[in-house]
């Protein structure tokens, strides 16, 4: 391989980790967005998301790397296994935001953040109890068909991730741009005071990016399962601390801002594998962050909002 | 009164956890009238307003909406009955257009012929709302948006609009438009309730006015009766030379 089939193969594994991470960060961004609140419990809900996943493929009778599927049950293996993943983390979401963090809307102080603390560990040993902390075999129906790139390989499950990833990604551009609950919860998380005033509950939009931002981490947990043919117990806090350190990196609040970061911090990763070794990845991301948080807080496309009163 | 009042405060008292914030206050805005409220700083004029609006509850006391208590009503269902706010300091969503402000002001009216009639009616009152119509609100100058935090309110199908200080931080040229505004939208049968520092513009609009000082009523009357006061006079009108813009 030269250095350029090997820049490109990394920029196509980096590319398949962004759209992973970016997906995993938007759920961050709509909730910190309309509620300043970080929701830690997202780590595990993604975690939940590639479980859900792989029990499902599991259910058509595929395991492991045996059973190949073409063309329309393929599709539709496929997408079962999406919609119910996310549908699934969706509806976490939604008990999360519904039965432990609205009854604490009105404290102050870090009472909600410790919450989705306590929420994630839940998450974790209800799967631990259940299914074990053995790394287990995800479900990958996809043929093995791959092109050559000069050098580089393109396998069919990084052009599928890439696909699903545009796909929501742009289905959620669409909904905050044009749809009128996604024009509710930018006014929300502009001014929450005067989104009420003009009508909009609340309620109903915070539940909404709970749905919404749980949904694409259940799909960002099904793509974790067909990029690495895993799913364990434990993926959910190395994979959500990159999307956290994506959403920041992007700005956070800011829904370009996360897709930009999960992309950025997906290349960074595959390249500073690369070059420096996979061991420094962390070092490397982390370092990122904490560059970002010095030198532009705000992030890359986030501004800093006047401090509200 | 004989008939039924748009708007009716009946000892109202509201808390801030224990800060007591209006004391057994009584208001009464009937159909079509202009009511101001005049009051220094923090004595109570924009928690008047929240309470209308349904943010902030009445610890005890009646609001009656339309002859019906509303006490309990969340906001969203207030505003479908036709009460939208002009808030202190606009509050425009900065980095929505101009066009989606508007869209936000009709939040809980259906879409359709009646939103394009409505859009079309605030682009004739305002000509340069529509000019701006696909600009980010936040680019706009103060004045252009006061007129759209006007026009979205107009874009409820209000009844009773609520504002609060709609004079503040804005030219000369500019308030002098507003209140002419404000008139014009009254005139087609939208009742007003004002809060405002400007006591001398609001008097010489308003039908009627109330004073509050720390909480509680302490005047009322006709605007008529108001200037003529020596407290108002003495409190609110002497001091208006102070610099607007």
């Amino acid at each position: 391989m030269t250095a350029g089939d090997l820049f490109l193969q990394q920029a196509i594994n980096g590319l398949s980790l962004g759209a992973m991470y970016s997906l995993l960060a938007l759920g961050f961004t709509l909730v910190y967005g309309i509620m300043e609140l970080i929701n830690f419990a997202h780590f595990n809900v993604f975690m939940v998301g590639s479980m859900i996943a792989m029990l499902v493929l599991q259910a058509f009778g595929l395991s492991g790397q045996q059973t190949i599927l073409t063309g329309l049950p393929l599709v539709g293996v496929l997408l079962v296994g999406f919609v119910v993943s996310m549908v699934g983390c969706g509806l976490i979401g939604v008990f999360i935001e519904r039965f432990l963090l609205r009854p604490l809307r009105n404290v102050k102080g870090p009472a909600a953040m410790i919450t989705t603390i306590g929420v994630s560990y839940i998450l974790f040993n209800v799967v631990l109890l259940t299914l074990g902390t053995d790394s287990k075999n995800f479900p990958n129906p996809l043929p093995p068909i791959k092109w050559e790139i000069g050098g580089a390989v393109l396998r069919m499950r990084e052009v599928l991730i890439w696909g699903i990833a545009l796909v929501l990604m742009g289905g959620l551009t669409y909904f905050v741009t044009y749809t009128k609950l996604g024009k509710a919860m930018r006014a929300t998380a502009q001014d929450p005071e005067a989104a009420r005033m003009m009508g909009v509950e609340v309620d109903k939009v915070v539940m909404s990016a709970f749905f919404l931002g749980s949904a694409l981490a259940g799909a960002s947990g099904m793509i974790f399962g067909l990029y690495y043919n895993l799913a364990k117990v434990d993926i959910g806090f190395a994979a959500g601390l990159r999307a956290f350190t994506a959403a920041v990196l992007g700005g956070i609040g800011n829904v370009p801002g996360a897709m930009l970061g999960g992309v950025l911090i997906g290349l960074i990763e595959s390249g500073s594998g690369q070059v420096i070794g996979a061991a420094w990845t962390d070092v490397v991301i982390f370092g990122i962050l904490v560059l970002v948080l010095v030198f532009r807080p705000a992030g890359l496309l986030g501004r800093l909002a006047p401090n509200k009163s | 009164m004989a008939s039924t009042p748009l708007l009716e405060f009946k000892n109202v008292n509201t808390y801030y956890g224990d800060l007591h914030v209006l004391k057994d206050v009584n208001y009464t805005i009937g159909e079509g009238e202009i009511v101001s409220l005049l009051g220094g700083n923090a004595c109570g004029k924009s928690t008047t307003m929240k309470t209308i609006m349904g943010v902030v509850r009445a610890a005890t006391g009646t609001v009656t909406y339309q002859g019906q208590e509303i006490n309990g009503l969340a906001t969203s269902e207030r505003v479908r009955r036709g009460i939208a706010p002009v808030l202190e300091a606009r509050r425009l969503f900065a980095r929505m257009s101009v066009f989606e402000n508007l869209e936000m002001g009709a939040y809980t009216q259906p879409r359709g012929a009646q939103f394009d009639d409505d859009i079309a009616r605030v682009y004739e009152l305002f000509p340069r709302v529509k000019e701006r119509r696909n600009q980010q609100a936040g680019t706009l100058s103060g004045g252009e948006q006061q007129m759209v935090a006007i026009g979205r309110a107009l874009m409820a199908r209000p009844k009773l609009i609520c504002m609060d200080e709609p004079s503040m931080g804005l030219s000369p040229l500019f308030v002098e438009l507003v209140f002419d505004t404000i008139q014009t939208i009254n005139r087609q049968g939208v009742s007003i309730f004002m809060v405002e520092q400007n006591a001398n513009m609001a008097l010489s609009i308003a039908h009627r006015g109330y004073v509050l000082q720390s909480g509680a009523v302490v005047l009322s009357g006709t605007a008529a009766e108001l200037r003529s006061n020596e407290m108002i006079k003495q409190a609110y009108l002497g001091e208006m030379e102070a610099p607007v813009a």
